[in-house]
Parts: C-alpha cells; sequence; structure tokens
C-alpha cells in the first residue's frame, strides 16, 4: 500500500517537475514570476485534446499543442515581459495573468467548462511487480521527463548556449557587455519554458485522462510550490522539490483525506521559506542561478 | 435601484475594501499574494462570534478584523524576513494553508460551509466600504504613508533616515490583515454565509491585479481599479461568452502601454492644491552642474 503510493507520489511528482523547472527558467534567468506557464500548462493538455478529437493522430496533435504553446509564450514575452523592464516588479505578474485568464476563456468557449474524457493512448498496459501497479503511460512520462531535465542540466552546464543563459542570470549588464544578444536569447527562453510546461499538460493529460480549462490553476500552483521547496532557479532543486510535493499530496490524501492536502503542501511551503528562504537546493538569493 | 444593481455595488464594495488590503503593504514594497487567508479569517471569526456567542454585528466585525490584524502581526513578523519575490510566495503558501485549515475546521463547518444569522444590509457595506476609503486617504496624509514611500523606493536609505523599516513592514502588512479581515467579517454577515473554497489564492491574485491595474502611486488607485474590474466586465455582458476573454485582452494591451497602472501622481497633479509660492525642487540640469 505505502510503496503504491510512493510510486503514485512519484509519477504526479513527475509533472510538477516539469512546471517547476518551466518557472524556474523564468525565474532564474529573467526574475519573471510567469503567471501564464499555468495556462500554457493547460494549453499543451486542451489542444492535444481537442486536436485528437477532430481526428489527428496523436503524434501530429502532441506536436502542434507544443507549437502552439511556444507560440503564446512568445506573445507572453513580446506583450507583457519585454515592455516592463525598469518598472515594478509585480506589474509582468498582472499581464502574466491575464494571459491566464484569456487562454482559460477561449479555451472555455471552445471546448466548456465539463471535464473532458482524454483518450487512452495505451490502453490498459500496466506492469505489475510484486503487486503493484504500474501504468505504462505513467512510467513513459517519467521517463520521458527526467530524461528531458537531465538533457537541460547537461545543456545548462556544457554547451555555449548553455553558458550564455548562465551569464544573463547572472548579471544581464555583464552577459551584455560580453556580447550576448539578450534580445534573441530571451525568447528562446520562454520557448523552452513553455514547451516544458505544455509537455507537463500532454503528460497530465494522457496519465490522468481528463482535460479542463482549469486544469492548470492547481497543477501550476503546486509547480511554484516544488520551485520554491527546492530552490529558485535551481533546476535539480525543482526536481527535488516537484518529487517531494507530489509524495506529500499522495501521501496525505491516502493517509489523512483529501482535504488536508493543502494544509501539508503549502504548509511545508512556508516552513521552509522561513526556516531556509532559498530552498532545499538553492544557494543564497542573489548567488545561485541556475 | 434594481436589486441586480445593488449586486453589482455590493461586489464593488467588497472589492474595494480588499483591495486597500492589499494596496497599504504594497505601499511598501511588499507584495501580499495571501489576502484571501485574513479574508477567511476575518469572516469566520466574525461569523463565530454573533453565531456561538451571540454578539451583536456592530461589535463582532471589528473585533474580527483586529484578530485578523493580530494573526497578520503574529505571521508577518516571521514571514517578512523574506523579501521580494519570496516574500510574495510566502503570503501565497499562507493564504493557502488558512483557507485550507478552516476547510478542515469541523467547529464551523467545515467543508460544507457555516451559515451565519446576522445580517448587514447593502447600505452597511457602502457605508463601511465608503469608511476604508476615507480612513485610506487620511492615512495618505500622514508621515506614515511617506515613512511606507520611503522603504518601497529605498529600504537603505530609509534606514540611515531613522525610519524603522522591520517596523514599517509589519504594521503595512498587519493594517492591510486588519482591513481585509474588516471586509471578510461584513462579507459573512451579509451573504449569510461563509464557506473556506470562496477565499482561494485567486481571489488574492485578482486583488493585486485590481491593485496594480489601478496604480499603486497614490491612494486613488486601488479605488479606481476595483471600479474598473468590478463594473466593465458587467457592462461587457452583453457579448455573454467572450466577455472575460475580451476583458483579460485588454488589460494585457492596456498593462503593455502603461505599467504603471491608471492612476498615477503625474495624473493627479492638475487636481492638487498648490502650496502658496513654494518652488519646486528640481534636479540640477546637465548644464548647471557643467
Amino acid at each position: 500500500m505505502l510503496a503504491q503510493q510512493i510510486i503514485n507520489g512519484l509519477m504526479l511528482g513527475a509533472i510538477y517537475m516539469l512546471v517547476a523547472v518551466a518557472f524556474t527558467l523564468a525565474i532564474g534567468v529573467l526574475n519573471f514570476l510567469n503567471f501564464s506557464i499555468p495556462g500554457l500548462f493547460m494549453l499543451g493538455g486542451m489542444l492535444a485534446f481537442g486536436l485528437m478529437k477532430a481526428g489527428w493522430p496523436w503524434l501530429l496533435a502532441f506536436a502542434a499543442a507544443l507549437f502552439a504553446a511556444g507560440l503564446v509564450s512568445l506573445l507572453v514575452e513580446r506583450l507583457a515581459y519585454r515592455r516592463m523592464q525598469g518598472g515594478d516588479p509585480e506589474v509582468p505578474l498582472v499581464s502574466s495573468l491575464g494571459f491566464l485568464v484569456l487562454l482559460e476563456n477561449l479555451m472555455l468557449i471552445r471546448f466548456g467548462s465539463d471535464m473532458q474524457a482524454f483518450p487512452a493512448l495505451m490502453a490498459d498496459m500496466n506492469f505489475r511487480v510484486g503487486g503493484l501497479v504500474v501504468g505504462m503511460a505513467q512510467l513513459v512520462s517519467l521517463a520521458l521527463s527526467l530524461l528531458l531535465v537531465l538533457w537541460l542540466s547537461w545543456y545548462l552546464s556544457a554547451t555555449n548556449a548553455g553558458r550564455r543563459v548562465r551569464t544573463v542570470a547572472e548579471s544581464p549588464e555583464t552577459a551584455r557587455l560580453m556580447g550576448i544578444d539578450i534580445a534573441r536569447l530571451v525568447p528562446q527562453l520562454f520557448v523552452a519554458s513553455a514547451l516544458l510546461a505544455a509537455l507537463g499538460g500532454i503528460l497530465f493529460a494522457v496519465n490522468y485522462q481528463q482535460v479542463s480549462p482549469f486544469m492548470g490553476e492547481g497543477v501550476g500552483f503546486k509547480g511554484v510550490a516544488a520551485m520554491i521547496v527546492g530552490g529558485m532557479g535551481s533546476i535539480w532543486g525543482a526536481v527535488l522539490g516537484g518529487l517531494l510535493i507530489g509524495l506529500a499530496e499522495v501521501l496525505s490524501i491516502s493517509f489523512i483525506g483529501a482535504d488536508v492536502v493543502n494544509i501539508t503542501v503549502y504548509g511545508l511551503l512556508l516552513l521552509i521559506l522561513i526556516v531556509r528562504p532559498q530552498g532545499l537546493m538553492g544557494r543564497p538569493a542573489g548567488r545561485e542561478k541556475l | 435601484m434594481s436589486g441586480y444593481q445593488t449586486g453589482v455595488l455590493v461586489v464593488l464594495a467588497f472589492n474595494v475594501m480588499a483591495a486597500y488590503a492589499v494596496y497599504l503593504p504594497l505601499a511598501a514594497g511588499q507584495l501580499n499574494l495571501g489576502i484571501a487567508g485574513f479574508m477567511a479569517i476575518g469572516a469566520y471569526a466574525g461569523a463565530f462570534l454573533t453565531n456561538e456567542y451571540g454578539w451583536p454585528m456592530w461589535a463582532a466585525i471589528p473585533v474580527a478584523a483586529a484578530a485578523a490584524g493580530l494573526v497578520g502581526l503574529v505571521i508577518g513578523i516571521p514571514v517578512l524576513r523574506t523579501h521580494g519575490i519570496y516574500l510574495a510566495m510566502a503570503t501565497f503558501a499562507l493564504g493557502q494553508v488558512i483557507s485550507a485549515v478552516f476547510l478542515n475546521l469541523e467547529v464551523v463547518g467545515g467543508a460544507a460551509g457555516y451559515p451565519v444569522t446576522d445580517y448587514a444590509g447593502p447600505y452597511v457595506v457602502f457605508a463601511a466600504a465608503f469608511g476604508v476609503v476615507v480612513l485610506m486617504v487620511l492615512i495618505a496624509q500622514t508621515r506614515f504613508a511617506l515613512y511606507l514611500t520611503a522603504v518601497k523606493s529605498d529600504p537603505t536609505v530609509a534606514d540611515l533616515l531613522g525610519v524603522s523599516v522591520r517596523g514599517m513592514q509589519v504594521a503595512a502588512f498587519a493594517l492591510g490583515a486588519a482591513v481585509a479581515g474588516f471586509g471578510g467579517a461584513l462579507y459573512a454577515h451579509h451573504y449569510n454565509f461563509v464557506e473556506a473554497q470562496h477565499f482561494n489564492v485567486l481571489l488574492s491574485v485578482f486583488t493585486v491585479l485590481y491593485v496594480l491595474f489601478g496604480g499603486t502611486q497614490t491612494v486613488w488607485g486601488p479605488l479606481v481599479g476595483a471600479a474598473f474590474f468590478t463594473l466593465v466586465p458587467e457592462l461587457l455582458r452583453a457579448s455573454d461568452q467572450w466577455r472575460y476573454a475580451l476583458f483579460a485582452v485588454f488589460v494585457i494591451l492596456f498593462i503593455a502601454i502603461r505599467p504603471q497602472g491608471l492612476v498615477t501622481t503625474a495624473l493627479l497633479r492638475p487636481f492638487r492644491r498648490r502650496a502658496p509660492q513654494a518652488p519646486t525642487p528640481q534636479a540640477p540640469t546637465p548644464e548647471a552642474s557643467a
């Protein structure tokens, strides 16, 4: 029973992990709490659902959903981020939130507010290992998320492009002096962050076989919690935080009750912020970026 | 006034009170994303006093506001050790934890909600909102408001000039919490029903949206922002399902064009009484210093 719950928690944690990494890219490099990420998460799941319903093959539908999320994220960069430089730090948050409301309502108009059933891609393919049930879809998505994050971490630490990103995170001013084209780099980061969030949404839809226009809110806010618990701006922190939050959620649902989820998850977050504001894996504020 | 108009104005009054609860700490540079939690404390405390102890409403509501302020004071001291984005996240977590605690508190009905026996009519709500606005305008004339601006603009300089930065921050935070609790307690007595689910993170986040949209430079910003966000969606009601999508587009474009918010100091300058013959201090021009 406990082992089964731990497995379920890790599966959910993998989704939070992707969303947390998406947030951490925006925070760590750009210092921007991008509230459109829950919207992009939802857009990934809902568009994949809508296109598959329209008869597209699943691979094409997923690709189109990811592409759309990337495009919307470029728009967010243009309207919510780029024009706000030098102003109050809270202001981009407001307009990114405007994007969340916009995306939710567009999907609401198109698909209605009800929970929709997402078709099962890998029907009834479950592993049974010593009494434990592991869904094929869950296993694939856990592996995919971990691989992606591993690759991203390698990319940031070992390639030239990754070094450029880390320079911008450390100091945009120095980066500009070193000849880094920030105006090109920032949109790329927005697209990367959108792709991670939308992939998270697609995997969520495949795993739990349901989508709704508001599916991004709960997951998105838990992704923020995961990012902070792990340490803002640290990719491995986001991984650790995502898995921890997933475990905390599943374990408190099965052993205490569904209503206490917010107490345990956000209580954990609050405790960490007061005791160790930089998060589990982060260095003190202003030092560690990616 | 028709019942519909009264209903809209009552919502407006509650939004105005919530907006000022966010405005106070924001004037000192602290983004409180957990204002709904303090509204919940006020609502439940007020409802509990009238229901269980038979207190008259006029006594229960101020005590409930004081209780929310006290919680803000006690929690604010550890939470305000963090700053910037960490503070925003800590208050976000705090709001989530508070409403989750009420959701699980059986003595006030838990998830089923909590009916309230005493009723506050719409004119009581209007008067209360008017009172809050007057109080805020009065506060804006005092040195306290000046200290808050100083703390927001440059904490280091404020500290050097002898302003207790920590004290101002905690005071603004607790005072904001008390205003939120006041609004929450009235809410409970007007609608005669409290449910923890109402005080969710979106309520907090939207309230912040009103304030930033209206602008934080002057005391009138929150009022204008709340009025705009309450009334314009009602006017767009004709376009029915598209109204929130249209509204979101408008907010995104507006913030892109005018990130400092609707009402700014410069906008109010023509309406200000001029001090007799007071020469406006001017920064030395490049010619003068050369």
